[in-house]
Parts: structure tokens; sequence; C-alpha cells
């Protein structure tokens, strides 16, 4: 342990993000405000998804930080290492033993389950802010429930592209009511937002917002009729590593002559299958 | 002035870090009942009152004590151990009372179309909590949860608002079950009168 507060904020700091956490949990897919502060890491690390974890941990947790799905990555690392400091909590890379997940970018493909806390690091809260810049603006769109703009944007996608082009970040409409931006997770993921049965919490520390989504809330995925929401992923691959038809897969490039390989984005899931496959075999 | 003031929390951090994961677990789940454990207020405030109180509010938080609560004891407890300074229903961020003394929802804020989060939470103190009574459904209940509510009228009202409305958190002696506004509350005809 160290000389650091526990979970290294102070006491008024954690009450402050607990009120914004409650009334973010109350009103789901609603951005509540709150006073973000300078944390020991750069705006876009992830300070909105540390101090939302600050502020739920308890020293009994077991903390799994992920970015783009892998346990082993710089960002990754460095938070968990944080945490195991300053709030002196266990750590882990299964996604089953873990409490609290923090994460950049992906869920986990491992279902998540009931008691678990999914906390997002969140760049840009606003699902709007493309589209209108002015921070009023959207406000009064959200108040209004006036999504027409979104929609058009997807229609325009269609009118171009014939598809809808976005991949990432792709907005979801929350228990029927506010629009919201799922951080830039593959819109892969979407569907596991719906109907979690954990507690997904988001933070965004450089445009200081917290959002939630409660567990079993209804999420779904901004679409047309003639033209429904497709989860896509890379066509017709498997992991190279684990052959797992079923994940989310990141394309590594092996070569300058063209060589590519695809494997799993979750590297938890990815070992859990082939220490499986190893454990079968031997 | 009272003989003693109790004490609060005896590790502040890693308590009252249990005590939030507890009423996180409460609010994400509407009409779940857990325990709260580790300070005691004066009466007639309960436990785990006094414990959401003492993990939320502070000298930022203007604080409503409605009816019986209102007493030196209380006065001089929320003096010492939140700072947070007392007011009218009207401008309450927190409000502690029984359900009589708190009086109609209407009067503590409700949050603005912008900014629903601009919203009293209300701590309302029963005689004990069980689920039972009315049917509670919506964001954070899987198929349906139950809960004795004191006013099941007034509380659809106030969810009928959405996304505006208070929040509200009961509380008896070490529990606490939490309805938020977005929890959809429907009274079993057999109760209806």
């Amino acid at each position: 342990m160290s000389d650091y507060n526990f979970a290294y904020l102070d006491e008024a700091t954690k009450r402050m993000l607990r009120r914004a956490i409650l009334k973010a949990v109350a009103i789901p897919g609603y951005q509540v405000p709150f006073s973000s502060r300078e944390m020991p890491m750069p705006y876009g690390w992830g300070t909105g998804g540390v101090q939302v974890t600050a502020a739920c941990l308890v020293p009994e947790d077991t903390l799994k930080v992920i970015d783009q799905g892998a346990d082993d990555t710089t960002n990754a690392v460095s938070i968990r290492k944080f945490f195991a400091r300053v709030a002196g909590v266990a750590t882990t890379e299964a996604t089953a033993e873990a409490s609290i997940i923090q994460t950049r970018h992906r869920i986990p493909e491992t279902p998540l389950s009931e008691g678990q806390i999914l906390v997002f690091q969140v760049p840009i809260p606003e699902p709007l802010r493309f589209l209108e810049p002015r921070e009023t603006e959207t406000r009064t769109m959200h108040a209004l429930e006036d999504y027409g703009l979104m929609q058009v944007r997807l229609y325009e996608d269609i009118a171009r592209h014939g598809e809808i082009a976005r991949a990432y970040a792709y907005p979801v409409r929350v228990q029927g009511r506010y629009v919201m931006d799922p951080s830039p997770i593959p819109k892969f993921d979407n569907p596991k937002l719906n109907m979690s049965p954990a507690l997904q919490l988001f933070g965004a520390g450089r445009e200081c917002r917290i959002y939630a989504l409660p567990p079993f809330t209804h999420v779904e995925s901004l679409d047309f009729e003639d033209y429904p929401f497709q989860p896509s992923k890379a066509a017709d691959q498997a992991c190279a590593i684990c052959e797992a038809a079923d994940s989310y897969l990141d394309e590594v490039i092996t070569d300058d002559t063209g060589g590519r390989m695809f494997v799993c984005s979750d590297t938890d899931y990815c070992a859990a299958r082939v220490a499986a496959r190893q454990g079968d075999a031997a | 002035m009272s003989a003693l003031l109790t004490a609060g929390f005896s590790d502040p951090a890693r308590e009252g870090a249990r005590a939030f994961r507890q009423v996180l677990d409460a609010m994400a789940h509407p009409g779940r009942i857990v325990t709260l454990e580790g300070v005691s207020a004066p009466a007639p405030c309960s436990d785990a009152a006094a414990i959401a109180l003492m993990i939320l509010a502070d000298s930022t938080t203007p604080l409503h004590l409605a009816g019986a609560h209102d007493c030196p004891a209380m006065r001089e407890w929320v003096a010492f151990h939140l700072g947070a300074p007392l007011c009218a229903p009207q401008h309450a961020g927190f409000a502690l009372g029984t359900w009589q003394a708190l009086g109609e929802l209407s009067t503590y804020q409700q949050g603005v179309p912008e900014y629903p989060d601009r919203s009293a939470t209300l701590i309302v103190e029963l005689d004990q909590l069980h689920n039972e009574g009315v049917r509670l459904s919506g964001p954070g209940i899987e198929r349906e949860a139950w809960l004795n509510l004191p006013d099941p009228g007034a509380l659809q009202r106030n969810a009928a608002r959405f996304p505006l409305g208070c929040d509200l958190m009961f509380t008896s002696g070490k529990t606490l079950a939490a309805l938020p506004r977005s929890t959809r509350i429907e009274v079993p005809d057999v109760c209806r009168r």
C-alpha cells in the first residue's frame, strides 16, 4: 500500500462522483455533467474511466483493465498498476473473475454476469457532436427528443455508400428515450449492451460527463426497417491463433508485401481457448 | 445540546466505498434491499439514512430535514459530519424524513428538460422494508421486483414525469432500497381499494 488515500481521490471528490453516478443510473443514457479532476495521466488515456472506477472501487474488488480488448497493452497495464498501487485491489486478466472491468473500446467476448461493473473510457460522449458542434443546441435536442438529424445522417450514409457506414461508436437509443454514444466500441459489440446483467458506466474525463446503463436496460442500435442494424466483423475470417469464428478480430499486418493475419482482439478470450485446446490435447 | 455526538466511520475511505457500492447496487436494481453498517445517527434517523448522507452529502449539497428529523441532535450531527447547509424543500439536493413529513413530491426540485439531473434525492424513512406491495419493472430489473411503497399513486406520477422527477431511497434501520424515477410502478388489483 501507499500513502495515497484509498483509490487515489479525496473523499469530497468521490462524493461528487458518486452523486453523478447515481443520477446517471437513475436517468439511463443521459450525460450527467461532473467536475472532472486532473488525474496523473493525460486526457485521452482514460481519465474519465479512471475517476468512475476510483469512485466505485472497494478493497475487496478484483479489477481487470482492457485496451481494445487486450490486457497487455500500455494503457491497460498502467491503469491496472495504478489501482493495484493506490487501492491495493487484486487484479486479473480473466473476465469471469473480475468484479470491475475498465475498458477502452471493447466489451469482453465472455458474457458478463450480474454483479459485475463495466466502466467505459469515453473520448466524445455526445453522439450529436459531429452533427451539431454547439453544446447549447445538442442539449436542447436531447431535451426535446429531437434526433431527426441523426436519422438523416444514417440515411445519407445509405444514399452514398449503400449501407450505414459507421463501424464503431454506433449510436444507440436507450429505453426508447436518450440517444447515446456507446464509446468507440465496434458495432459488433452493440448487441452486448442490450439487457446486459452487468452495470455499465461511462466516464468522459476531458468532456466532464458520466452516463450509465443499469442492468437489464433496453438498448437499441439506430437503423431503418429496410436497412436493419448489422453487427459486423471481418468477414469469413477466424482467429489465426485460437480459430474462433465468433469473436471480434484485429487485422495485423505482418510484413511489407501484403501479408496479414486476423487475431482475436480479446486476448483473455483467445488465451483461454488456446489453453483449453492444449488441455484437451494433453 | 445533546450529550454525545455519535461517531462517523472508523475508516472513512474504505467503509464509505463499501457503503456506496451497496447504494449503487440498490439504485441499479430498484427494489433490492441492501444493508449498510458502520455509522449510527441520533434518533429518529436510521443508520442506513445516516450512511447514505455521509457518503453523498457535503457542504455543496443543500439538505432539507423534514418533521421530527429537524431536531437539535440531527442538526448538530449534520453540522459536524456533513457540513451540509440546511434549507427549505424547494432548494434541497437531498431531503430526509418520513413520507408524511416530506410532503408533496412536486415541492422538490424535479430537474429541467436540459438538465434532468438537477433534481432532489429524497431519503424516506419507513418502519420496515420488505419485497412485497407494488410491482416494479424497468431498467435494472430483469422481470419484476416488489417493494412496499408508502404512496404508489404519488410515485407513479413522479415516474410519469421521466426524464424529470425525484429519485428516492427508502430506509429502515440498517436497510435501504432505491426507487429511481425510471422505474415503472404497478399496483396489483388486490391492493387497490
